[in-house]
């Protein structure tokens, strides 16, 4: 029962959306509304949920002392913390809310995203090697693009810019299209199998 | 050991100083290099331009978190501040958790900067779950998405919204991200409802999007700081700060000065700032490969001969 209901419920609800796309009479119109009014709510509850379960996660490792407990406590500090403050003095501009996000958050995201910088230079200074022919041209393709991107380019050879845009919009577009093709494809196979329950993982536990 | 094989296994702390010192200079030194606009940005900048004054709302989508806002927060700025400057109201909102805060800073700040009144020339209608499902829904009646605004207000209290039911309403959709989410804003808003769809994203993930630029799907396309610092320059070109308005303020007349104070104090420069240390980083990570292949080549060769030895 608990594998059954929750297959027909996927099976109905994707061939009746599949229908809906061709039909553009009101009646589909109205339907497709209201599908999208449920999944907005399921979404909700989704939301919900992970919230529940990251706290469940997260306090269980404290009490078992797993490894890296530490990181566990600062993370349910931080989701209390945050909870608390919203609820109490709202999201407005300069609310508490506002500063934690603007002096907390802002900071340690902008921080953990400029530390990329360092990494790739010191990745490609140790791993982009001109080893075969096809790692050569990979090589040359990405010098050109990076010196068209930015303005010192043109000062070092006036037909950068145009070069590199070609590379992005022939060679690149080329390889994009092929790519994104296939995974249009995967995408409608994966789709079906989940509709018709021949996919079955995203039910969870074992058969 | 010899000197090419030293080099090959170089401190990675030598190579994180200067990509902080390379990041820094340009700041103490700026260079301002000019920054060439391409047709990708340009297309969004004359399509906003050829918009009458006080047309329909353009919606902005600040789908993003404060990971990506150093390339996507100052071209969301010079669009929005682009919109203002011509009349045009926003109706803003965010698909990404962790975007209202920014998205709700950027919108204030602009709107207080360039005079604008919340609820007529400008709307925030915060964050809902749900990405694809939301783009649809909007699609249908966007009061079943968002039946109230970020501050709790129901939709039709603000004067802006009560002309706004779906995308035919919009002049415009543009979504800043650093996701695949303006994906869905093209499969959705543009090919099921026929909506303009624009996008700014990261220079990373700018690449995936060509496809949809060339096929006409997208109006135009912001990539990277880059794109930020064209759209900078070319607001920055159309409110004459450089040319006309400042000749007639240090000429004396007083219109002019008023107008040029204005027009500096809004004036968005952070992306074209940026341009130059990425110059410079781009310069560096082409330095360290060649050094590094030069050296790999050497090291390569050394081994050879003392193989044959």
């Amino acid at each position: 029962m608990t594998r059954t209901v929750p297959l027909v419920i996927a099976f109905l609800a994707g061939i009746t959306m599949i229908i809906q796309f061709f039909i553009p009479h009101q009646f589909s119109v109205d339907f497709l509304a209201w599908m999208n009014r449920w999944a907005l709510i399921i979404l909700g509850f989704a939301t919900l949920i992970g919230l529940i379960s990251l706290i469940k996660i997260n306090w269980s490792k404290v009490m078992k002392k797993s490894s890296n407990w530490g990181f566990s406590i600062v993370t349910l500090i931080a989701i209390f913390t945050t909870l608390f403050i919203g609820f109490v003095w709202g999201k407005e501009d300069g609310s508490p809310i506002q500063f934690e996000y603007d002096y907390v958050m802002m900071p340690m995201q902008a921080t953990m995203f400029s530390l990329l910088a360092f990494y790739i230079v010191s990745a490609s200074f140790r791993t982009f090697r001109a080893r075969t022919p096809e790692a050569t041209l990979l090589l040359a393709g990405a010098i050109v693009v990076m010196f068209g991107m930015v303005p010192i380019g043109k000062y070092i050879w006036g037909d950068i810019p145009g070069f590199a845009q070609w590379i992005l919009d022939v060679p690149n577009m080329a390889s994009k299209r092929g790519i994104m093709i296939g995974v249009a494809l995967g995408s409608i196979s994966m789709s079906l199998k989940i509709i018709l329950g021949i996919e079955r993982n995203w039910l969870g536990g074992s058969d | 050991m010899n000197f090419w094989d030293k080099l090959t296994k170089i401190d990675r702390r030598y190579i994180f100083i200067v990509v902080a010192i390379g990041v820094l200079m340009p700041y103490l030194f700026p260079m301002n290099l000019p920054v060439d606009i391409t047709r990708k940005v340009a297309a969004i900048y004359d399509y906003v331009e050829a918009l009458p004054e006080h047309a329909k709302p353009v919606l902005v989508s600040l789908d993003f978190d404060p990971s990506t806002a150093p390339e996507l927060a100052p071209m969301t700025t010079a669009f929005v501040q682009h919109c203002f400057r011509r009349n045009i109201p926003v109706v803003a909102m965010t698909l990404h958790p962790q975007g209202p805060g920014l998205a709700q800073g950027i919108m204030a700040r602009v709107a207080a900067d360039m005079g604008k009144v919340y609820g007529e020339d400008w709307v925030f209608l915060g964050f809902k779950a749900g990405g694809s499902i939301v783009i649809r829904t909007i699609g249908e009646d966007i009061r079943q998405a968002f039946p109230q605004d970020y501050y709790n207000n129901p939709l039709d209290s603000n004067t802006l919204m009560m002309s706004v039911t779906n995308y035919k309403d919009f002049s415009l959709v543009i979504s800043f991200s650093g996701s695949q989410i303006p994906m869905s804003w093209i499969a959705f808003a543009h090919e099921q409802y026929g909506a303009n769809v624009a996008t700014g994203l990261t220079a990373v993930m700018a690449a995936d999007f060509y496809p949809y630029l060339q096929t006409g799907q997208l109006v135009g396309l912001i990539a990277g700081l880059k794109g930020a610092a064209e759209y900078e320059s070319l607001v920055d070109t159309r409110l004459g700060h450089s040319a006309e308005v400042q000749k007639l303020a240090l000429e004396g007349d007083k219109t002019a000065q008023k107008e040029a104070q204005l027009l500096l104090s809004t004036r968005s420069t952070s992306a074209t700032r940026g341009m130059d240390a990425q110059s410079i980083i781009h310069m560096i990570v082409i330095f360290f490969i060649i050094v590094a292949n030069i050296s790999y080549f050497f090291s390569l060769r050394a081994q050879k001969q003392e193989g044959r030895k």
